[in-house]
């Protein structure tokens, strides 16, 4: 039967001469390649697995260029990016290893299931290093709610976010969502996974050994995701929908076994080297592993556990099933890898060995049905240095003058507009469906600036944020990507951290187009300025391309996944209010800068101009003066300044200490712009009364503006502006709007 | 006193339970895997939260199939100290050894946050420490917490002062009669949706569940008298 099906498949002669290789996504260049690789034409199952290694998801093929200007080391950094995650020491042989990835697109045509298998596929690449994940976080993007289908998107991606970690006890602690109608048919579902290891057990996954047996464990081999890279690695359109079974099935049960087993395996010390089945299932995990210790593999299709009959080569070597493992041991150790899959109620079994060749060979039902070689999967896909151009829109944006709209004189009202924006607006609804908490280490819940999580046993603590602003990306990549930055470094510092390193996820749209090559390629240099003045390397991340819906390319958004280091859990800060008749200082300058805000956004209904500006040395000034008087245990509470201005950012505070503000805001620039203005290196803190005078000598002498601008006091917010009041209300009322929003457009 | 916290595959809140035990009580604890046949060393057991087995077919219901629970009861039936905490709670109720069944929160939606829970009796070996009608604040994390009994069930839990702890303000899942927490007819067996066990430090935003540990060590030491304190 298998014969028979596998009959049904294209010859050699038909994949060339009816270049069926296209249909793949590889072109008459790579395929012509791909035939001096062989000395020969290449079978379905060989095409196959080349078009897969080769797509932009596992290869980097368009994006390797632009990767390779980040900073990726640092006196921190234990493992950079090429494993499955990048690992960073935080002393005392502990190390915080993670990593963020989308699932854009397989999340846009089956959001509960796309969303959930993100999150799996991201703590796999975590436990896989020899790491014990122990938060979650996510990115996401959708377009606006007033859409039907994007009520549907947002509501099912959350649920799948929810019901894969809920189930595996790894608390989701943090994330971002914004709305934008740029989204709209391209949802962006970015997880993060944040794990903790002791130096001397990561590992790596390389088939090391020849002659070394190579096991595959987790739930049998289905024909789910198969092609899940390469359809990930184009543009959506209206034929997408057929392509629903390019998205897995996730099971977190599983996961949380074949975890709790690979855990038990790796310490019990005899792995030698170990890698998930993600992205191209176990065409990526063999060839990479094989790759990487400079050897082949054979593998055995006939001994991998099947859930479908007849399943051909091609499609096995290309399934996505979920929750799988590759890993390889000593012959010796066969017996006690078995025993600790035994305890959890799991199989492992014998699927190949490690060769000398070089090459990956396939063999299914006593015949070689594949045989390549490895290098030539794994490193030798063509790079493309693709086309790069100014976009017309960025030109005509540098002659918008954003002060030109008339002056919004009813500033309650502003506020209250957009605190109701959902970009603003509270997630509870969200994070309350997550277990945030479970494995009692959560310090810092979600809705403060960063998430915290203590280090079991010790007195530190690690905070973690995701950010990034498409908008001001779109508007001006390279200023957009040094704020994304710098806002996860800020609101890490924030909590009273030290920014240790960042993951990054760039989301784009197709890099076919000049245009959209060029926010890639500029991003990239403002991330890479930003890490290097804030001493954050990048170890490790994701790129997803092609990006697009009916309209053309999403707004860029690399969204950046930062972590930082807090010392001692005495340090933590919150964004709240804490006592009455604390001092309301607020950190930096603020600038004329509308250009690309929620203000801009929600009361004129436009994004366009440039962006807020950002000096990243005041920036990295200005952390540091933080961090320090942090440290010295003088901030009551912190609060970085972004969506929304100092407007959004006091009622915030007071919104979660429910505590009310006195403020008095003096400023040449009017009023709206002022209270809204999104400009960069700001934030406010509150001190007790008696430290004010020492804090403000602190920032003086450390060069950061500063400027005492109220305090706490009751359950109003009074806001004046030179003298004028222009906003007087009851915290409740706007907690209240602020809560509602989103529970208002979800029913 | 010896603490054993059950470990059932998908277990997930099992560390926080030995955690928990520890920081609050300092006694010996030990994590007692669903295919062990003794719990004969242990004065207490705890049935952490999770989703045993994947919660397939429904929550709970196949984890009352696995080997300890048949030691389970027996503890039970001996007066062993148990306490069942969401998914535990949803085992005891699919093992019998509490009335009731769990339905999916009205809602249709997971919750996670902190909740007031009002505690109703004190006759338990659980919440000695608290006073009847006090309000705590105990977090918790379920996506079915609907607990449901038919009236003649409640009318009996209520003669016999069954109900321990009831969700103050707002029910967070829909249960009948607010009900977050119950216990057996002799009071040695609780089953709550609601975690105390991660409420037993202010850094984690609460420690009310604290004296759900301190309650029961400080019954077991009045049942065994003075000598053995510190064992």
């Amino acid at each position: 039967m298998a014969q028979q099906l596998s009959a049904l498949e294209p010859t050699c002669e038909q994949i060339a001469d009816q270049k069926i290789y296209k249909q793949m996504g590889v072109t008459d260049e790579e395929f012509g390649k791909i035939c001096g690789f062989l000395g020969r034409q290449p079978n379905y199952t060989e095409i196959g697995v080349f078009s897969v290694m080769w797509s932009e998801h596992c290869s980097y093929k368009n994006s390797k260029p632009v990767l390779r200007k980040f900073p990726v080391t640092g006196p921190r950094v234990l493992m950079g990016p090429g494993e499955g995650a990048g690992i960073v020491d935080i002393g005392d042989n502990q190390a915080v290893c993670f990593k963020i990835e989308s699932h854009n697109h397989p999340s846009a045509v089956e959001p509960f299931q796309g969303a959930a298998t993100g999150v799996g596929g991201i703590i796999r690449d975590i436990f896989s290093m020899g790491a014990r994940p122990i938060a979650i976080l996510n990115s996401l993007r959708f377009g606006r709610l007033e859409n039907e289908r994007v009520r549907y998107l947002f509501e099912n991606v959350v649920s799948g976010i929810a019901a894969y970690g809920n189930c595996i006890g790894i608390p989701t602690v943090g994330g971002e969502v914004m709305f934008d109608e740029s989204y709209e048919g391209n949802p962006l579902v970015n997880a993060m996974c944040v794990g903790i290891i002791d130096h001397n057990m990561i590992q790596k996954g390389v088939a090391k050994g020849v002659g070394n047996p190579v096991f595959y464990v987790g739930p049998a081999t289905g024909r789910d995701g198969i092609h899940g890279a390469t359809f990930a690695s184009e543009e959506l359109t209206a034929e997408t929908e057929v392509k629903r079974s390019a998205v897995q099935v996730g099971d977190p049960f599983m996961e949380k076994l074949v975890m709790e087993a690979c855990l038990d395996l790796i310490n019990s010390g005899i792995v030698i080297g170990i890698q998930d089945m993600g992205a191209a299932g176990l065409t990526c995990s063999s060839s990479e592993m094989a790759s990487k210790a400079g050897n082949g593999m054979e593998l055995h299709l006939d001994r991998v556990p099947q859930r479908e009959s007849n399943m051909t080569a091609y499609e096995m070597m290309l399934s996505e099933s979920q929750e799988r493992m590759l890993f390889v041991v000593l012959p010796e150790n066969e017996a006690q890898a078995k025993a600790i899959f035994e305890k959890w109620g799991l199989e492992c079994s014998n699927v190949g060995s490690v060769t000398e060749d070089g090459r990956l060979r396939i063999i299914q039902h006593g015949e070689e049905v594949a045989n390549m070689p490895v290098t030539a999967l794994v490193d030798e896909c063509p790079v493309y240095n693709k086309p790069s151009q100014i976009p017309a829109y960025y030109i005509e944006n540098g002659k918008i003058d954003t002060n030109r709209y008339e002056e919004v004189t009813d500033l309650q009202s502003a506020l209250e507009k957009v605190l109701a924006s959902p970009n603003v607006a509270s997630k509870e609804w969200v994070y309350s469906q997550y277990d945030h908490m479970v494995r009692t280490d959560t310090a810092v819940k979600p809705g403060s600036d960063a998430a915290v999580v203590l280090v079991r046993g010790t007195r530190k603590a690690i905070a973690m944020s995701t950010d990034c602003n498409g908008r001001y990306v779109y508007l001006d990549p390279e200023m957009g990507g040094r704020i994304a930055v710098a806002e996860a470094s800020r609101n890490v510092v924030c909590s009273g951290a030290e920014p240790l390193a960042i993951t990054d996820n760039l989301n784009f749209g197709s890099p076919e187009k000049p245009e959209i090559f060029w926010q890639l390629e500029k991003s990239a240099d403002g991330i890479s300025e930003a890490c290097i003045k804030l001493n954050a390397p990048v170890i490790g991340g994701n790129v997803s391309l092609y990006n697009e819906n009916a309209k053309g390319a999403i707004y860029p958004t690399p969204v950046i996944g930062m972590v930082g280091l807090i010392r001692d859990i005495d340090h933590i800060t919150t964004q709240g209010f804490k006592q009455e008749g604390d001092t309301i200082i607020l950190l930096g300058e603020t600038k004329a800068e509308l250009g690309g805000s929620e203000f801009q956004y929600v009361i004129h209904g436009v994004t366009e101009g440039r962006p807020p500006s950002i000096d990243l040395d005041v920036e990295a000034t200005m952390q540091q003066a933080l961090l320090g008087a942090i440290r010295n245990g003088w901030i009551a509470s912190a609060h970085d300044l972004s969506e929304g201005g100092i407007a959004v950012a006091i009622s915030e505070s007071c919104i979660s200490g429910k505590l009310g503000a006195d403020v008095s805001i003096s400023s040449e620039l009017r009023s709206d712009i002022a209270l809204f203005s999104e400009s960069q290196s700001r934030v406010i803190i509150s001190v007790r009364p008696e430290l004010a005078e020492r804090v403000s000598e602190w920032f003086a002498v450390k060069r950061v503006p500063h400027e005492t601008i109220g305090q706490v006091k009751g359950r109003h917010l009074t806001l004046r502006m030179n003298d004028t009041v222009v906003i007087q209300t009851a915290i409740e009322q706007l907690e209240k709007i602020w809560k509602d929003a989103i529970p208002c457009f979800m029913g | 006193m010896k603490f054993a916290v059950l470990v059932f595959p998908g277990s997930n809140c099992d560390i926080d339970c030995y955690k928990a035990v520890e920081d609050t009580v300092g006694q010996s604890v030990e994590y007692v895997w669903h295919t062990a046949t003794d719990l004969s060393p242990y004065d207490c057991i705890l049935v952490p939260g999770g989703f045993s087995y994947g919660d397939y077919l429904r929550t709970g219901a196949i984890a009352q199939f696995a080997p300890i629970m048949t030691e389970l009861k027996k503890a039970a039936e001996e007066g062993k100290y148990i306490i069942g905490i969401c998914n535990g709670f949803q085992i005891l109720l699919e093992s019998g050894l509490l009335p009731g069944a769990m339905l999916r929160n009205k809602s249709l939606k997971f919750r996670c946050h902190q909740a007031e829970l009002q505690v109703e009796t004190t006759r338990t070996v659980f919440t000695k420490d608290y006073k009847v009608g006090e309000i705590i604040d105990i977090p918790i994390a379920h996506g079915e917490g609907n607990y449901y009994c038919d009236e003649a069930t409640l009318q009996e839990m209520k003669e016999y002062d069954q109900i321990v702890f009831r969700y103050h303000g707002s029910n967070p899942n829909g249960s009948v009669d607010d009900i977050a927490g119950i216990c057996n007819k002799a009071g040695n067996v609780v089953g709550m949706m609601p975690h105390p066990e991660r409420a037993v430090s202010m850094i984690l935003g609460s420690e009310d569940g604290k004296r759900m540990f301190t309650s029961v060590l400080k019954a077991w030491r009045m049942n065994h008298g003075t000598a053995t304190i510190g064992s």
